[in-house]
């Protein structure tokens, strides 16, 4: 594997990110938007429930993580669309570059992209809600990584099957996170779920994340044995998604799908 | 002796119950341009495709410079570039961003040194910064070729690369490609439908039809050896009544 060709992918988004205010804004706008609207919801809720409750780090704390894992997920899947949009893919892959590199490439992407939204998170819900991360203590670190790992997951996921349905099957991707988000137990407990939905949940690693972030902040610690299944599923998946990308990617050297690649060819 | 820069035996390639590509084999010796010709549909962008790794043929294989594409893929391809009229470069990115995205892509050594050559080569100083999106057809073709030449390719597959240029353009790009060629000692497998470059700039020419080699030979000589007046006549004819011919 070169990383140097793992890097142009990398370069690549810079160039691009560089020139165009369009892409640069969601990167900041979107997540400073969604801290401050969950911010003010959570001040509004500490206003009216049990003083003993506090809202900022059991509410507030869990959406920017998982809007973190969102960005991760997008980080990924907005440097493929790139190829996508720009019919980029005879040039790509008739070229050494490998898949291990292109899906390395986009995943380093994913790390540049999802870390400045993360920062630009933590600055604002500290700045105007005085919400610190140093509450959740370093059980916040592999919790973080679980959703990052998850996150790539996802992104791996719906890029194989925009490869495989064509580019339209963009629009089936964007809105995965809302669909998962009901299981994910962002905003509720997982007890608040009906029993049938919590056998699903437990299979996704993010609702292990936020039941975790919810017990620091109620003092009742994190569970490692609940972290180490989340960050096993999470490797798990990881390992499942790279496989059927490369299975989908395999089938689109086979048939041809690569070579004619477009929206009206590919359905 | 040098060993060929590209070698394809037995290549075969069916879509359901089409059979793009029927077992044709075929090689391209260093500084050997060759031209592969056909009617529409009859399997040439197969036949390059499966050369450029990015379709899987049923049977057959195909060596770069001896270095077989099944089973070592990137050492392959590193040795080899393409431009295709189909296949243009990113429109978003600048001509020198692109050159030096897929100069890292092909592994290029002193990229900054051989950006400046092909910059220099395909005349595209004055474009160095302006997005490829909005250059002429002429110099988006001209941007290819050096994306293409960046690697100082052993095998250069050119896809129709002058099919929507003006004659004078066209032209100036078929020197371009000639003098880059003669430099690099690279093979050529070029397609086209215009037959009187074809007569200019091809060494041998293979004529496709059915997914099969039909005629092989001098595009200067071959018209006369099938009693046709032009290599036009002869490409009708082949179009028209390949059987006739494959008898000939």
């Amino acid at each position: 594997m070169s990383g140097k060709r793992a890097a142009a992918i990398v370069l690549r988004q810079f160039y691009l990110y560089r020139g165009s205010p369009a892409r640069i804004l969601p990167l900041f706008g979107w997540v400073a938007i969604d801290v401050l609207l969950w911010g003010f919801f959570s001040r509004y809720m500490n206003g009216i429930a049990s003083p003993r409750l506090n809202f900022v780090p059991a509410f507030l704390g869990c959406v920017m993580m998982w809007d973190f894992l969102i960005r991760v997920m997008q980080g990924v899947t907005t440097t493929f669309f790139e190829d996508v949009w720009s019919r980029n893919f005879l040039n790509m892959f008739a070229s050494p570059l490998s898949i291990s590199e292109y899906v390395s490439g986009l995943v380093v992407s994913s790390i540049a992209n999802s870390t400045v939204g993360l920062l630009t998170m933590l600055v604002f819900a500290s700045a105007v809600f005085g919400l610190s991360f140093f509450i959740y203590g370093l059980p916040i670190v592999p919790l973080v990584l679980v959703l990052f790992v998850f996150g790539v997951t996802l992104g791996i996921l719906s890029c194989a099957i925009v490869l495989r349905l064509g580019p339209a099957a963009e629009w089936l991707i964007w809105p995965l996170p809302a669909l998962l988000s009901p299981l994910a137990c962002v905003f509720y407990p997982l007890s608040a779920l009906p029993r049938w939905l919590q056998v699903l949940a437990r299979i996704i690693p993010p609702s292990y994340v936020f039941e975790s972030m919810r017990g620091i902040v109620a003092g009742r610690g994190v569970s490692f044995g609940s972290v180490a299944a989340a960050g096993g599923m999470a490797i798990a998946y990881l390992a499942l998604a790279g496989w059927f990308f490369t299975h989908i990617y395999g089938y689109a050297v086979r048939t041809g799908l690569i070579a004619r690649y477009s929206a009206e060819s590919v359905n | 002796m040098a060993p060929d820069v590209l070698s394809v035996s037995g290549l075969r390639k069916q879509y359901g119950s089409i059979l793009a590509v029927d077992g044709i084999s075929f090689r391209v010796a260093p500084n050997e341009i060759v031209g592969l010709l056909g009617p529409n549909g009859a399997g040439k962008t197969t036949t390059i495709n499966m050369i450029l790794g990015v379709l899987e043929p049923d049977a057959g294989s195909v060596r770069i410079e001896d270095v077989d594409l099944a089973k070592r893929r990137a050492e392959a391809l590193a040795r080899t570039n393409f431009v295709a009229v189909y296949s243009p470069l990113p429109g978003n990115l600048t001509v020198a961003q692109n050159l030096r995205f897929f100069g890292m892509i092909y592994g290029v050594a002193n990229l900054t040194r051989r950006m400046e050559e092909v910059v220099e080569q395909f005349d595209l100083r004055r474009f160095r910064d302006t997005r490829c999106g909005v250059l002429s057809s002429g110099e988006q073709t001209r941007a290819s070729l050096a994306k293409a030449m960046l690697n100082r390719p052993r095998l250069l597959l050119l896809d129709e690369p002058t099919a929507s240029l003006d004659p004078s353009v066209a032209h100036d790009v078929r020197g371009m490609i000639r003098d880059a060629t003669r430099e690099g000692a690279s093979g050529v497998l070029w397609t086209s439908h215009n037959m009187s470059e074809v007569e200019q700039v091809c060494d041998r020419v293979l004529f496709l039809s059915r997914g099969r080699i039909l005629l092989e030979g001098d595009p200067r000589r071959l018209p006369a050896e099938h009693e046709k007046e032009s290599l036009d006549e002869l490409f009708i004819a082949v179009a028209r009544e390949p059987l006739t011919l494959g008898k000939a």
